[in-house]
């Protein structure tokens, strides 16, 4: 179930601001993808999943597939702020002995499916929507993806098979930060027109800008965006949004701030409106 | 052994509404009897094994018992990483079935022999393989993995494997199979070859000696009991297998070997060297090392030496 007395925009603070502290932490790598999207997991976490903290494995409840697995931190901080276990667990990510791995575990309350391996999650997340559907069960199915997993031609075999079965309880967001490993998407391997190619293979599709609140929220109260299509949403992100020295540099997929900037960061995280 | 999987499976889903089939667009004119009976379990997802493995990953997490099917190396090696992080990593209910293990589809050429599955599928935590000897077998493999909930691989022959059980043996997932026992040599054997291997122990047991058959359809986890006690109760062992080494052979051979059981003992595998070659399912395993002769050659070799004949 969903949480009205939840603030969309503080929560994308606090998420955050968690992914933050337990990337320098850990000193760990992905905190640019983390910031990236940070506002799309505000907004699904306190307007739209329907779950229920006190049951993780709720058989009628909304699944989300993160399948850009390295985004972890910033998703076990949501399942935190939910409550699907204490916040202090977050102090053991990447630490030994921690179930927190770098990669999402789906050990962790609330993580409905393990990646880590990029262009896995949308051929889970279709089987998950396929049997929703004959099951007549009324879940659905939301995956999330990175830019550079749409290199994968694994991502491309379930974008052709959605359609087909017209798995219209079925969401893929893409967080198109637009840098992946070694460089810029266009550098490396363009995906534009990305929106003309998932239209292309019969998906109904909406381009947003994934940091403005109002246009989040509007994409996801508009699902599906056509009856009978799979529905994507290609949300316009910016890598290491809200810390400024991060945003747009490839160098934060690596990098984890000293303490020095971690304080820097929380404070422009606090200023933000 | 495909009908009878086929056959089994359609018997099985007519009682348990769990059981979901899913295929990579392989199995025209075997597959349409569970289709046509239950279209509402069954998905051809397109010529697409990375995506037929991961969705019956996905479409497990709700309960449901999900078989995929494909030939040979395809459901197995396509698609490795989703067998390994998406179905044996969370340990869900999904059974990988390869029809044409071995050289099954000998004529189509390499692409299509399965020569190394078993060892693969043997590598990955919480996974089952299975390669029954025969349909009687097949038919048993397919209802005890139903009742298993955790991944398994199936490893079929094409078609046409002789009936060797003339009755219904016990049959338990993990458990060797004693076909007949003898003091002299026991014959190990998995997969669609344990015909060719019984009358090589008929040969032999006409020729005097007293020989025995361990069927082992389960090759991972191995029955390590049982190969210790055909060690234990003849003078020799010999295993035979449709595969490349890696497979039953080597975890035999290991068994034997941590077990500190020191007995003559050799393995007989498909040799990989002319890899490029078409031809009968009969043709290649005669031309690999696996025919009847060479069976029965290299077991008189280990009867003769009394020492291991590697």
């Amino acid at each position: 179930m969903t949480d009205p007395h939840l603030d969309t925009r503080a929560f994308a603070k606090s998420i955050r601001k968690h992914a933050l502290r337990m990337v320098h932490r850990a000193n760990t790598s992905h905190i640019g993808t983390c910031l990236s999207m940070a506002d799309l997991l505000a907004a699904l976490y306190t307007q739209v999943l329907n779950i229920d903290p006190a049951q993780p494995a709720w058989a009628a409840r909304d699944r989300l597939i993160l399948s850009k697995g390295h985004g972890a931190a910033i998703l076990y901080a949501a399942l935190a702020e939910r409550g699907f276990f204490p916040p202090d667990w977050l102090e053991t990510f990447s630490q030994d002995g921690s179930l927190l791995t770098g990669h999402v575990n789906h050990r962790v309350p609330g993580i409905d499916f393990s990646t880590g391996s990029l262009g896995h999650g949308l051929s889970v997340a279709c089987g998950m929507a396929i049997a929703a559907r004959r099951d007549a069960a009324a879940y659905r199915v939301f995956a999330l993806l990175s830019d550079g997993e749409l290199d994968e031609g694994s991502t491309w075999e379930p974008i052709l098979f959605a359609p087909q079965y017209r798995l219209d309880n079925l969401v893929a967001i893409v967080d198109f930060n637009k840098i992946q490993s070694f460089g810029t998407v266009a550098e490396v391997l363009e995906l534009q027109p990305l929106a003309d190619k998932w239209r292309a293979c019969r998906w109904a599709v909406r381009e947003i800008d994934g940091h403005d609140h109002t246009q989040i929220a509007a994409a996801l109260r508009d699902l599906p965006f056509e009856p009978g299509k799979p529905s994507v949403i290609i949300a316009h992100t910016v890598k290491g949004k809200g810390v400024s020295y991060m945003e747009g540099q490839l160098a934060w997929h690596y990098k984890a701030p000293n303490a020095q900037q971690l304080a820097q960061a929380l404070a422009e995280v606090d200023a933000a409106p | 052994m495909r009908n009878t999987f086929i056959d089994t499976l359609t018997e099985l889903a007519a009682a348990d509404p769990r059981i979901w089939l899913v295929t990579g667009d392989l199995g025209f004119s075997v597959l349409e009897r569970f289709a046509e009976r239950f279209p509402g379990r069954y998905l051809n997802v397109g010529v697409a094994e990375q995506n037929m493995t991961g969705m019956a990953a996905g479409i497990s997490t709700t309960g449901k018992v999900v078989f995929t099917y494909s030939i040979a190396n395809f459901p197995v090696m396509r698609c490795l990483e989703q067998v390994r992080n998406d179905i044996c990593y969370h340990n869900l209910n999904v059974k990988i079935v390869a029809v044409g293990g071995g050289f099954g589809y000998g004529s189509a050429g390499y692409t299509h022999h399965g020569l190394e599955d078993l060892a693969v599928m043997s590598a990955l935590p919480n996974m089952t393989v299975l390669a029954p000897g025969d349909p009687v077998e097949t038919r048993l493999a397919v209802r005890a993995i139903v009742q298993h909930p955790a991944p398994c691989y199936l490893r079929l022959g094409k078609g046409g494997e002789p009936v060797v059980h003339t009755s219904e043996p016990r049959f338990e997932i993990g458990k060797a199979i004693p076909l007949m026992s003898g003091k002299d040599l026991t014959l190990i054997s998995t997969g669609g070859i344990l015909s060719i291997v019984m009358s090589a122990a008929r040969a032999l047991e006409a020729a005097g000696f007293s020989v025995g058959v361990l069927s082992m359809p389960t090759v991972s986890p191995l029955d390590r009991d049982a190969v210790l006690a055909a060690a234990a109760a003849s003078r020799a062992l010999l295993t035979v297998e449709e595969h490349a080494p890696g497979g039953l052979g080597s975890r035999v051979a290991e068994a034997l070997a941590v077990a500190g059981a020191g007995i003559p003992f050799a393995m007989l595998t498909a040799d990989r060297s002319h890899l490029h070659l078409a031809g009968s399912q009969d043709y290649l395993r005669d031309h690999s090392g696996l025919s009847l002769e060479a069976i029965l050659a290299k077991a008189r070799d280990l009867l003769a030496s009394g020492r291991n004949a590697g």
